[in-house]
C-alpha cells in the first residue's frame, strides 16, 4: 500500500538557487520544460502543446505583440505578458511579426491570447517552482 | 474565423485545459476541474450576453 507523503517529506529535486534560476529559465523558454525536468511528464507536454499553440492562435487572430512603451502603461503591461510567453515571443520579435492589425476585426481577440497566453506561462513557471521546492 | 462565439469556445478551451492541468494532479480531476471550467466560461458569456442586450451599444 502506498502512503501520500506531505510536501516537506519530498525530496527537493533542484532546491539550489542555481538550479531554480536555470529551471524557472528554461520553463519561461520553452513553456513546460521546468515540469518535463521535474519528472512531471504529462502536465509538461500539455503546456508545451497548449501555450504555444494559444500565442500562435493569437497572432492567426492578427493580434499585436507590444512594445515596450511605458509612457502607456497599459502597453507596458500587455508587452510584459506578451514577454512571458517565452520562446514563441522570442521568435516573433526576431521574424519582425506580430505587428497587429488594428482594422481586422479578431485584433482584440487575438491581443487577448497573446497576452493571456504569457501569463498562463507565467502561471506555469511559478509552479515548476513550487514543484521544484517540493511545495507540490 | 470572425464568429466570437467560436473564438470564446477556443479561448475557454485554452485556458481551462492550461487551469485543469496545472490546479489537479490526477488526470480524471483534472478532467473534471478543466470541463467544469469551460463550462462556466460559455455559461457566463451566454448570461451576460443576454443580460447586454437591452442595453445600446
Amino acid at each position: 500500500m502506498t502512503t501520500k507523503s506531505t510536501a516537506a517529506e519530498r525530496p527537493r529535486a533542484a532546491a539550489e538557487p542555481g538550479t531554480l534560476v536555470l529551471l524557472c529559465l528554461v520553463s519561461w523558454l520553452i513553456p513546460g520544460a521546468g515540469h518535463l525536468w521535474m519528472g512531471r511528464r504529462q502536465k509538461g507536454l500539455v503546456f508545451l502543446l497548449a501555450l504555444p499553440a494559444m500565442f500562435a492562435f493569437g497572432l492567426l487572430l492578427h493580434g499585436r505583440v507590444f512594445p515596450f512603451e511605458f509612457s502607456e502603461p497599459l502597453v507596458g503591461l500587455a508587452a510584459v505578458a506578451n514577454l512571458l510567453a517565452g520562446a514563441p515571443w522570442v521568435l516573433t520579435r526576431m521574424l519582425d511579426g506580430g505587428s497587429g492589425t488594428v482594422t481586422a476585426v479578431t485584433y482584440e481577440y487575438g491581443n487577448c491570447f497573446l497576452i493571456v497566453a504569457g501569463l498562463l506561462n507565467f502561471l506555469v513557471i511559478l509552479d515548476a517552482y513550487d514543484v521544484a521546492l517540493g511545495r507540490k | 474565423m470572425t464568429s466570437h462565439f467560436l473564438l470564446l469556445v477556443v479561448f475557454s478551451f485554452f485556458v481551462s485545459l492550461v487551469f485543469g492541468v496545472l490546479l489537479r494532479d490526477d488526470p480524471r480531476e483534472q478532467f473534471r476541474t478543466g470541463a467544469a471550467m469551460f463550462g462556466g466560461f460559455i455559461a457566463t458569456a451566454l448570461v451576460l450576453g443576454w443580460l447586454m442586450y437591452p442595453f445600446p451599444l
